[in-house]
């Protein structure tokens, strides 16, 4: 923090101003545009142009079409499961994503880099793999299978199964987006509120909870866009039962290998609005994080 | 050392040690360490020649080729414009900043599959932008780096942003005041800076390309031995009841995936010690 006499940031700067022009500090004008320019063209080619066709062709045969495709109650079965999936999966991620976070940056303990490690697990592992370790547990031939039967019990191929998958599949997110933050924000807050009096509960809600909360809606939003979107997974796990455990990625797949293409798209605008919201909502947590 | 450590633990006055690690335990135990030991324990339970002949099967090699290959391609990709559009975003100003820095987000938060369906379309022979090239991109291995590099660019976007932002405009002065032209500095001086970054974010584009499932399975046209990819390969054996064949090569892209986690955390380990030294 304390700087030697003699090394001020201004001095060298004012003295230098008249030479400071043909100092390269900046590329030249050629140079910058023509990076702008490949930058704007590689994500029109790479995400604007497939973001826009997806609306394009979801309208293409007007909006009778569009209305029916998705209110045809397949559609609507998909939409509603996918949401309960949603509801179910990101509030328990959540929670493990504060705990996890708290006892890794509030305390030292041997092994916790081991622990993150493991957090991260899941990212590493192919969707295509996280549903089949599931079959492998609750499937017909699986570890519990025989005992999941006896007891007319339904994981795999049902609600239970998606539900699990998706859990494994978005495990870290909101970990992940909460344990940098509190790692910079340290304990000291913490300190003060205990030693003051107050509870534990009492510190968490009134001290923590504020500090972390953008982070915590950001670590939600990331984690609801992917367990909404999520399909290897839940492909391997559903089923494809058709008005019973079909998401909606798994519905768009169906429409499309049936060369319902209008209605596969229609789906699809759907999740793109999700996918637009959620960047927006990003962009707004990040403004209000700044502005703290 | 570890004496300090432990001390450290127990004069904490912080509550909820034991509350929220016994949780965390139990909860990673239950979605993420029993469900994945079962890979483990069912591929010691076959025998080595079956394992070593599943895994093996020329239509399995074809398919580590592919996805390895069309992987590493799409991550070097993402890691030449990857790298050009975080330095156009911190060091440049242009009409509609804002929205291009947000749009990067969108393969996180696209599903696969919308992404998957889209591309194809595009990409086909009389799609969009397939009908003005004169040989097939989708259903190729082309097809496949599209559908790759579209779900690993904001990785290496968002690793290497940060480092550049950090980057003082002191170190940029000392060097074009010592004579440096805008190359040398950016080669000698920023450049090493953003190094570590870059192999992060490739490595992260990587290890999610390899088991990328949703937006390959539309593009690729899944041909065996041509553009089938390994996670393919393990749903084709699900669906065929297959358990232990599909065991035997989640294990292989399981092995795989490790060793370049591994090699991630060496390099944040290394990088995060770089800076906390200073």
């Amino acid at each position: 923090m304390v700087k030697p006499i003699g090394v001020g940031q201004e001095a060298p700067i004012t003295i230098n101003r008249s030479s400071a022009k043909s100092y390269a500090l900046e590329e030249s004008a050629i140079v910058k545009w023509s990076l702008i320019t490949i930058s704007l063209l590689f994500l029109a080619l790479f995400l604007i142009l497939p973001l826009v066709s997806i609306f394009i062709t979801a309208f293409e045969k007007g909006w009778e079409t569009y209305i029916a495709s998705i209110t045809h109650p397949d559609a609507l079965s998909a939409i509603k499961l996918t949401l309960i999936v949603a509801v179910i999966v990101v509030p328990l991620n959540a929670i493990f994503g504060v705990a996890a976070a708290w006892v890794i940056t509030k305390f030292s303990f041997r092994g916790k880099n081991f622990l993150l490690t493991l957090i991260d697990l899941p990212f590493a592992v192919s969707p295509v793999i996280a549903g089949l370790i599931f079959i492998l547990l609750f499937g017909a031939q699986g570890l519990f299978g025989e005992w999941l039967f006896q007891n007319d019990i339904k994981i795999v191929f049902a609600l239970p199964g998606i539900v699990i998958a998706t859990l494994f599949i978005t495990f870290p997110f909101v970990a992940r987006e909460l344990i940098p933050l509190m790692q910079m924000q340290g304990v000291t807050e913490e300190e003060a509120s205990l030693s003051l009096g107050a509870s534990g509960l009492k510190t968490f809600f009134l001290v923590t909870l504020p500090n972390i909360k953008w982070g915590l809606l950001y670590g939600i939003i990331l984690c609801n866009a992917r367990a909404i979107g999520e399909f290897g997974a839940v492909s391997v796990v559903s089923g494809h039962i058709r008005g019973m455990t079909n998401t909606m990625p798994l519905h768009i797949e169906i429409l499309y290998n049936e060369y319902q293409f209008t209605a596969a798209f229609a789906v699809a605008s759907l999740m793109s609005v999700i996918a637009i919201i959620t960047i927006i909502i990003k962009n707004i947590i990040e403004w209000k994080a700044k502005e703290v | 050392m570890q004496l300090a450590l432990k001390k450290r633990k127990k004069n904490t006055i912080i509550p909820g040690f034991s509350l929220t690690l016994g949780y965390t335990m139990i909860y990673l135990s239950i979605i993420v360490l029993l469900p994945l030991s079962m890979i483990f324990f069912n591929t010691i339970s076959m025998s080595w020649s079956e394992f070593y002949e599943t895994v093996t099967h020329p239509r399995a090699v074809a398919s580590y080729k592919v996805t390895i290959g069309t992987s590493f391609v799409a991550g070097l990709i993402n890691v030449v414009f990857g790298t050009i559009i975080a330095w156009v975003l911190i060091r440049y100003e242009f009409p509609g900043k804002r929205i291009v820095d947000g749009l990067v987000d969108l393969p996180f938060a696209l599903p696969t599959a919308v992404a998957g369906i889209a591309l194809t379309t595009l990409y086909s022979p009389n799609g969009w932008i397939g009908q003005f090239f004169d040989f097939k991109i989708a259903f190729t291995p082309l097809g496949i780096i599209i559908a790759l590099t579209f779900i690993g660019l904001p990785f290496v976007v968002r690793t290497v942003q940060p480092v550049l932002q950090n980057i003082g405009g002191e170190v940029e002065e000392a060097s074009a005041s010592l004579g440096a032209n805008r190359l040398q500095t950016f080669l000698k001086v920023i450049f090493p800076e953003i190094f570590p970054a870059i192999i992060t974010g490739f490595s992260l584009a990587f290890a999610r390309a390899l088991g990328e499932y949703g937006s390959v399975v539309f593009i690729a046209g899944n041909m065996p031995m041509k553009t089938e990819i390994t996670p393919l390969i393990i749903m084709t054996k699900l669906e065929q009841y297959d358990y232990a064949g599909a065991t035997a090569i989640a294990t292989v892209m399981l092995v795989t995936s490790f060793l370049f986690i591994f090699v991630i955390n060496m390099i944040q380990w290394y990088t995060n010690r770089k800076f906390n030294h200073i």
